[in-house]
């Protein structure tokens, strides 16, 4: 992201009745130090939040965080969503506690990659991998 | 003496106030009907017939005007998120002193774009798309309005990267274009002083001549805002204050018209209580709302159906057995000044129905939520709850003798907890009806028309 071309820009956020706002931060400052627009819609931010944010600013990616352990349950619906408002096409990534208790990640991931997002993330990961395969994944597009 | 002369030709009276800028008194005031449908200058001469001979021929410093004849400033705003762009675009006319006829967001359906051609709007205001965002409804918006057969001004106030192309689009079709800063450049900040200055020059520069009120020039320097763009500066210069002129602080406005009831807050309603999250798009710091639906005279069958008889007759202190009578009565006679007693509780129990609804949309609201980690609050607009001053404008608090009384009862309730309106404010009426005059000053006369709002106002509490 370099050079001539044009910023991605990418909404982030932290979805439902969450207000861990931390990650939220840190994940904001690598995505901008990297070259990113940073649309951060901030903490309690509904599906229809994202996708508004999406829609007027043109978004490459939706970033959706959940770390209450409610992820499978607010996420439900998220690509159906975007396909209803227009913008079905675009990157969904989510990361956090998406679930509640020790269940295996590889399971976690398949439900989540099962409900349309591109990718799934489990908690502690870095971002640093964050946004590098999120380079990747928009390069191809 | 040092004169200044205020005119505001309202949508039905003509007002008209003579001030010593020296003493800083009020010397004179008179109203006459309007007369914008034949010549504007009629009305303007019977107004000013109305004060003492010596003022009328008097030399004025300065002879300003404000204008919402001929039915005001009427805009239609398109965005495309309603929530976001379309709702920015909105406030943006509203804090203009326009009337918003319509809004619209997405594109444009051929139905609707019909509909806005009948509608024959003052303004449009077309928006959309932050700074890079979305580029795509703005344009298509600006090829459907380029072969339509809107004819009045387009101001342009969205993606900036979309912009040129879209007053191209416009502009090679004959439509007139301006184009402005975004009114939403991010998602979520709201810039709504750009547009607000072009809709005030495009006011200034076109619409007086649109709307015949052109001759009244020749009496005074100019037309210079929309009604209540007059108010809306007059209770920001009164908020404020000057360098050398200390203004009150934060405080809202309410004007109970005929049609409209109008509340004005100046102040950031930022948040009080702790632990609660901010949500929504932000708020202007002078923000204006309008109810269409609310007003004692025009509008007072509409406050029937929306506060019921009970409510009504809650706030009356005399019996009003053929209420649905007289109301339908008030609607036709707007303009009845009450005499008997009958008919001033009656506007007494209009007038607090009007403001408690008006207040109640402006101010904000908390929501709660449940999470796993317990109750969290939500506020959404403006927290005005330690606002310290509340003022009454307009005709019902110049002459109700319970003028305090309606103010009082749009306070904060602990039967609607949430509503986030005022606690325990100071209570004013502008008893000499100068706030507007005040605001068509405050560029030229900063100090001195501060001190004459402050002077001016009746406390009640």
């Amino acid at each position: 992201m370099t050079g001539k071309k044009e910023k991605k820009t990418v909404v982030l956020g932290v979805l439902g009745v969450d207000a861990h706002v931390v990650g939220n931060k840190i994940m904001a400052h690598a995505l901008e130090s990297e070259g990113f627009k940073v649309v951060n819609i901030g903490t309690f931010s509904s599906q229809q939040d994202f996708i508004r944010a999406g829609i007027e600013s043109a978004a490459d990616a939706l970033l959706v965080a959940s770390l209450c352990g409610h992820g499978e349950m607010e996420c439900r619906g998220f690509r159906e969503n975007c396909i209803e408002a227009g913008i079905g096409n675009i990157h969904l990534v989510v990361g956090g506690n998406l679930v509640v208790g020790k269940q295996k990640w590889q399971e976690v991931e398949g439900r989540f990659l099962q409900m349309g997002f591109n990718r799934a993330y489990p908690p502690g990961v870095s971002p640093k991998k964050v946004v590098e395969d999120l380079k990747k994944d928009l390069e191809k597009q | 003496m040092s004169l200044a002369l205020l005119v505001d030709f309202g949508s039905t009276f003509t007002k008209i106030i003579a001030i010593d800028l020296a003493s800083e008194e009020i010397l004179a005031y008179g109203q006459s009907g309007t007369t914008v449908d034949t010549d504007i200058m009629v009305g303007l001469r019977k107004a000013l017939d109305l004060i003492p001979p010596y003022l009328k021929g008097a030399s004025y410093e300065c002879k300003l005007a404000s204008s919402s004849a001929a039915g005001g400033l009427g805009m239609i705003t398109i965005g495309l998120i309603p929530e976001l762009s379309a709702e920015a675009a909105r406030r943006a006319a509203l804090g203009a002193g326009a009337k918003v006829i319509k809004v619209y967001s997405f594109r444009l359906s051929a139905k609707e774009l019909r509909e806005l051609e009948g509608l024959t709007p003052d303004i449009l205001l077309l928006a959309g798309g932050t700074d890079g965002g979305n580029r795509e409804v703005i344009v298509d918006n600006a090829r459907l309005l380029s072969q339509s057969r809107v004819h009045c001004p387009i101001l342009i106030a969205g993606n900036k990267a979309a912009a040129d192309q879209v007053h191209s689009i416009l502009s090679s079709a004959g439509k007139s274009t301006l184009i402005t800063d975004n009114v939403m450049p991010e998602v979520n900040v709201l810039n709504v002083e750009p547009s607000r200055e072009m809709i005030r020059k495009i006011f200034i520069e076109r619409i007086i001549e649109a709307k015949g009120l052109k001759r009244a020039e020749e009496f005074v320097e100019g037309i210079l805002m929309p009604t209540p763009t007059a108010v809306l500066k007059g209770a920001q210069l009164l908020s404020g204050g000057t360098a050398s002129e200390k203004g009150l602080g934060d405080l809202v406005v309410i004007d109970v018209g005929g049609a409209t009831t109008d509340v004005h807050s100046i102040g950031e309603g930022r948040l009080v209580q702790a632990g609660v999250v901010r949500k929504g798009l932000p708020e202007p710091p002078a923000k204006r709302t309008v109810e269409g639906d609310l007003g004692i005279r025009y509008n007072a069958r509409t406050i029937l159906k929306l506060c019921r008889p009970e409510r009504i007759l809650k706030n009356a202190q005399v019996p009003h057995p053929d209420l649905g009578e007289k109301v339908k009565a008030l609607s036709h006679r707007v303009d009845l000044l009450p005499q008997s007693v009958e008919e001033l509780d009656l506007d007494f129990a209009l007038a607090v129905c009007a403001a408690q609804a008006a207040m109640e949309r402006h101010a904000g609201t908390i929501e709660t939520v449940w999470g796993p980690q317990g109750q969290y609050f939500l506020q959404y607009g403006k927290d005005l709850t330690r606002i310290e001053h509340l003022i009454g404008t307009g005709g019902i608090f110049i002459h109700h003798p319970q003028a305090g009384t309606i103010l009082a009862k749009t306070l904060f309730s602990s039967e609607e907890p949430f509503s986030l309106r005022p606690r325990n404010p100071a209570i004013y009426t502008d008893a000499r009806y100068c706030l507007f005059a005040v605001g068509l000053l405050a560029e030229r006369f900063p100090d001195t028309a501060c001190r004459i709002a402050k002077k001016h106002l009746k406390k009640w509490n």
